[in-house]
């Protein structure tokens, strides 16, 4: 069977690993309830999307 | 290959997909606004507007091609005597599909489609957050308020940061964690590091 020859270096397995990386998430502020929330989606806190689209939300 | 082959199969057989559809369609067009997943709502929007489009046509052989699709008579009536008159004067694209969220569960990217002319707001329940988070999300607007000051004037935002205690601070960084804005988080961090190497100084 086939075997590697020599341990891969951390030099070398880190190489490869720096394609394996997370992307930031981009959030936009909503001009409404100035909270964070995710582009073209409704915004999750007062459920408003470019302004109307209004999901009332109501706390129990 | 599936090249060039239009529609979503869902993971389902084509009786158990073409029975969703139907289900589908009929309750848009009864509800005007249904919230369901993404895949779904994308597919659901050509055969809101090919009702819609038999509605406009309005002649019987109309009516019986939308009662084989549509489960309830009631609805195809509808379809012909409410909704064909409002859509007289457009072309197409009926209906609108709005992005919500990520279901609770299984993570299920979620939307909302509605025909484009709804009017009402959508009411929905949702548990009343925790006394912390409610006093957190009370203060978030302010303190953010108090970080778009730190961008101007970096001076008497510092000086604010040093009236407060130590747990405001901590709000604040979590706040622009959270807004993921590097700049802003960047600010806080400065602002609270250099007010704690002050505060060690009057120490």
């Amino acid at each position: 069977m086939a075997v590697p020859k020599r341990k891969v270096s951390k030099s070398r397995r880190n190489k490869r690993r720096t394609h394996q990386k997370l992307n930031t998430v981009n959030l936009i502020i909503c001009p409404q309830c100035s909270e964070p929330h995710l582009r073209h989606r409704a915004c999750p806190e007062c459920g408003r999307y470019r302004g109307k689209e209004i999901i009332e939300f109501r706390e129990e | 290959m599936r090249h060039r082959k239009a529609g979503r199969k869902l993971s389902r057989t084509s009786s158990h997909r073409l029975a969703m559809f139907r289900n589908l369609v009929t309750s848009v067009l009864l509800h005007e606004r249904v919230m369901t997943t993404d895949a779904k709502a994308k597919e659901i929007r050509r055969w809101v507007d090919w009702m819609i489009t038999l509605g406009k046509r309005g002649d019987l052989a109309a009516r019986r091609q939308a009662l084989k699709v549509i489960r309830d008579k009631n609805v195809v009536h509808k379809l012909f005597a409410d909704l064909a008159p409002r859509y007289q004067d457009v072309n197409g694209g009926y209906s609108r599909v709005i992005k919500i969220g990520y279901r609770r569960g299984d993570g299920a990217p979620m939307s909302m489609i509605e025909l484009v002319d709804f009017t009402g707001v959508e009411k929905k329940r949702r548990r009343k957050k925790k006394k912390k988070e409610k006093v957190k999300a009370e203060a978030a607007p302010v303190e953010e308020q108090k970080a778009h000051v730190e961008e101007e004037e970096t001076g008497e935002a510092e000086q604010k940061v040093e009236e407060e205690v130590a747990e405001p601070e901590v709000k604040e960084a979590q706040v622009a964690a959270e807004s993921g804005e590097v700049g802003e988080e960047k600010e806080v961090e400065t602002t609270s590091s250099d007010s704690e190497e002050e505060q060690k100084k009057e120490e």
